[in-house]
């Protein structure tokens, strides 16, 4: 065992344990915070596996960018301090469901894949995710571009202020959850 | 190797504790004479030298105070996590040729604008869990000005990445030509206007308008923890500067480069913070209209039309 195995050994079980209190805490806002240290420790994951590109773009989209609108969302709405009483959720059939898709999941890789040697690839550089996202993979790359583009262009159309004044009644129903 | 490593990280900290109170300390100063006044004179007796020493003396002395609302754990968490990312960034700017640089990293450039990023956790942080309205409102100023600026900052970074074909900052610096002062000039302006909104700067400090929102997501610090808060802001200066001056103002190079290009980097970093200063005593507030209009109507169409000229010119090149 080395120390990369011991790291990437804590860094998973920090991640694991920050999405474990990601859906335990009773604190709506602290879930949220919890969310960027599961996210973190799987950044740290990607840095230890050598996918350092990968690594810094989770920073950059998930903590700096997804989390932030989560938060920023939740913060306009209701954010209180402290717990909240009315957080429903049903513990025992998410924690079922949970626990037998990780545990089946682990149990799938490691009968797939626990016998293969794989020998560690070079350095994830941005050159060389370029060269394949460029490559290999730009058909993909360029379907996915196209869908991005589309959400985007339905976003617009959405939130576009030309609609006429909303009914009350419209208004009344959307309050009313 | 780790001797190497252990004196890097030891001299990118010792940069980390004094270049922003160099800046602070020239705030001081320079925002004195051009109000006509002289600023500090009597800490340290040559000049009021030691000034932001005794400000530094002063908060470790005050009581430190978390209200009784607030969420205390959060609310003491979140000026370390300000922090944080600036020290982090420190450790990527390259100082001179060579290897004169904290580390080397080939996605730095990446690296920067991914942790910059996570300073707005700290100030949403800060102002949520301070337990009071004019710290949420400022804190929901601040996400809202940095989600939007965050764009245009990234944008040009890109544009003159693709300049120079890499992102490792070293790189780009190496890459650079005197004429791309005129090439790259509207994503400079782009970078460096929206990096001081990144730091929260005037004119961009709208999160934390006094005569509006006592002091945003900050009113309810005290002492170190506020110290700390002030603190990132500095280091923000100093951050913003250094990586405008090696991204678009050639860092390293100019004459004898092979010998002071350190002492060009540091002074064309010293000469982009006192540009951060002056527009500080010189331009009133933006309102929170004008600012987000001025993202978004100017800053992010320019910087789109750099990248698609930096895109031609390079592709004309060859």
């Amino acid at each position: 065992m080395t120390l990369q195995d011991v790291l990437l050994a804590v860094a998973g079980l920090v991640a694991v344990a920050g999405g474990v209190a990601v859906v335990t805490t009773k604190q709506l806002v602290r879930a949220g915070l919890w969310l960027v240290v599961a996210l973190g420790a799987v950044a740290v994951e990607f840095l230890l596996l050598g996918a350092e590109f990968a690594a810094w773009v989770q920073v950059l989209i998930y903590v700096g960018a997804v989390v932030v609108l989560l938060l920023f969302a939740v913060m306009l709405t209701r954010a209180p301090i402290g717990r909240s009483s009315d957080l429903d959720r049903s513990v025992l059939p998410a924690a079922l469901i949970g626990a037998a898709s990780g545990l089946g999941l682990a149990a799938l890789f490691v009968g797939v894949f626990g016998q293969f040697q794989v020998p560690a690839p070079a350095v994830g550089t941005a050159e060389r995710i370029g060269d394949s996202v460029f490559g290999d993979w730009v058909l993909p790359f360029e379907v996915l571009s196209i869908l991005l583009l589309a959400a985007l262009v339905g976003a617009i159309v959405l939130s576009r202020p030309s609609a006429p004044a909303p009914q009350p009644d419209a208004v009344a129903q959307g309050n009313s959850r | 190797m780790t001797w190497d490593v252990i004196l890097r990280v030891a001299l990118v900290a010792v940069a980390f504790l004094t270049l922003p109170l160099i800046v602070g300390q020239t705030e001081h100063k320079v925002m004195a004479h051009m109000q006509a006044r002289l600023g500090p004179m009597y800490a340290g007796a040559f000049h009021g030298w030691a000034q932001l020493i005794a400000d530094g003396v002063k908060f470790a002395q005050k009581e430190d105070v978390t209200p009784r609302a607030a969420d205390g754990p959060v609310f003491r968490l979140a000026p370390a996590v300000a922090l944080l990312p600036y020290l982090l960034v420190l450790l990527v700017i390259p100082l001179g040729p060579g290897d004169l640089v904290g580390q080397q990293l080939d996605v730095g450039l990446f690296f920067v604008l991914a942790v910059v990023g996570v300073g707005v956790i700290a100030v949403l942080m800060a102002a949520w869990a301070s337990a009071n309205k004019y710290s949420l409102l400022g804190g929901l100023r601040a996400a809202a000005q940095l989600l939007g600026y965050e764009l245009p900052f990234v944008l040009s970074a890109a544009s003159v990445a693709m300049a120079a074909g890499t992102l490792s900052l070293p790189g780009i610096v190496a890459a650079w030509q005197p004429w791309w002062l005129l090439w790259q000039l509207p994503a400079t302006i782009v970078f460096f206007v929206s990096g001081l909104a990144e730091i929260r700067r005037p004119p961009f400090d709208m999160p934390i308008a006094d005569s509006e929102l006592v002091f945003g997501y900050l009113t309810e610090y005290t002492g170190l923890r506020f110290a700390f808060f002030l603190l990132a802001e500095y280091v923000g200066i100093v951050v913003i500067s250094a990586l405008t001056a090696a991204l678009f103002l050639g860092g390293w190079h100019g004459p004898w480069a092979d010998s002071v290009g350190w002492l060009w980097m540091l002074l064309k970093t010293g000469a982009v913070a006192f540009v951060v200063i002056w527009l500080r005593v010189s331009w009133p507030r933006l309102r929170e209209d004008q600012l987000q209009r001025l993202c978004w109507l100017v800053l992010v169409p320019l910087a789109l039309a750099q990248l698609v000229l930096t895109a031609g010119v390079r592709v004309a090149l060859g």
